[in-house]
């Protein structure tokens, strides 16, 4: 067994049993100590964050979704990002490229139960940043059009 | 969703552990038992509250490539053209915004290279442009929405 098999074993989701490494490793043909030590290894290195719940944002109540996206000065973003990233109705936060017509570089993802608790958060996020923000933007999710998780392989 | 599926959603985004019975460990923390927290689960996967359970991996550690791609679709033609992105297999998230930009996907690849080519692919099939925003540096992923 590859790291890879066990990918594709589960990039789908884990077997909802109540011994769901032994259903893997039988599917697989390992050991169940196999299966769950590949795991370990790859929960410790990082290329398994964690083996959980992936929550539907709007089933949960958080109606409005959005993506806060803000122009920096491209030598202020790498100290400030991990700020706004620290902030704790932040989930995601990642530094990207501009693009012509898209000057913004740093994106935020937030989530609230209505337009205003989003509003307040991206409030928050523009008193960290202060004077840094040259301009920003909210872009709000309408729909969720696919969502089938990451499939590497 | 009642109150017991609020707290499990809660407790099980945090993950569950590496052990030969994980739900059961899980279960006594919730003071449930395990059978009750896998119908539990199976039931809040069947009705979308969860979009998925297992492993969150991490593409990039994997050696897969993923970016954030954006298009700006006429509402006339957003269905079509919507049909079509998600029939690729590369395309993992698929969110319509309230934007110039109305179209926002991930593509997930197993190999860097093949990002640009798909991007081209889906260029071709819709007829429009589609921006590449690659990740240059990860700040934060990973919130514990309260359920």
């Amino acid at each position: 067994m590859t790291d890879l098999d066990l990918v594709r074993a589960t990039q789908a989701g884990l077997p909802l049993v109540p011994e769901p490494y032994a259903a893997l490793a039988a599917q697989l043909g390992v050991a169940e100590d196999e299966v769950m030590n590949r795991f370990r290894i790859m929960l410790a290195d990082g290329r398994v964050r964690r083996i959980g719940a992936v929550p539907n944002h709007y089933a949960l109540g958080y109606r409005a979704n959005g993506m806060s996206v803000w122009d920096l000065a491209d030598e202020a973003v790498g100290e400030l990002g991990p700020r706004v990233g620290a902030l704790a109705f932040v989930s995601h936060c990642y530094r990207r490229p501009r693009r012509p017509a898209w000057p913004y570089n740093l994106f935020a993802m937030v989530h609230g139960r209505d337009r205003a608790e989003v509003e307040a958060q991206v409030a928050q996020i523009a008193a960290l940043l202060g004077g840094a923000a040259r301009a920003h933007d909210v872009l709000y999710s309408r729909r969720i059009l696919k969502k089938t998780g990451l499939r590497v392989v | 969703m009642d109150d017991l599926d609020r707290r499990i959603v809660t407790a099980l985004q945090r993950g569950i552990a590496v052990v030969p019975r994980p739900f059961a460990a899980a279960a006594r923390d919730l003071g449930i038992d395990e059978a009750t927290l896998i119908l539990k689960l199976k039931n809040l996967l069947a009705q979308g509250a969860l979009t998925r359970f297992g492993p969150l991996f991490n593409a990039d550690r994997l050696g897969g490539a993923f970016t954030l791609c954006a298009m700006s679709v006429p509402a006339h033609d957003f269905e079509r053209v919507c049909g079509i992105v998600n029939a690729f297999r590369e395309v993992a998230h698929n969110y319509e915004r309230e934007h110039r930009l109305n179209m926002w996907f991930v593509l997930a690849t197993a190999d860097p290279a093949q990002i640009a080519e798909v991007r081209g692919r889906i260029e071709s099939a819709t007829g429009y442009p589609v921006i590449d925003l690659p990740k240059i540096d990860e700040y934060f992923v990973g919130l514990e929405l309260a359920a």
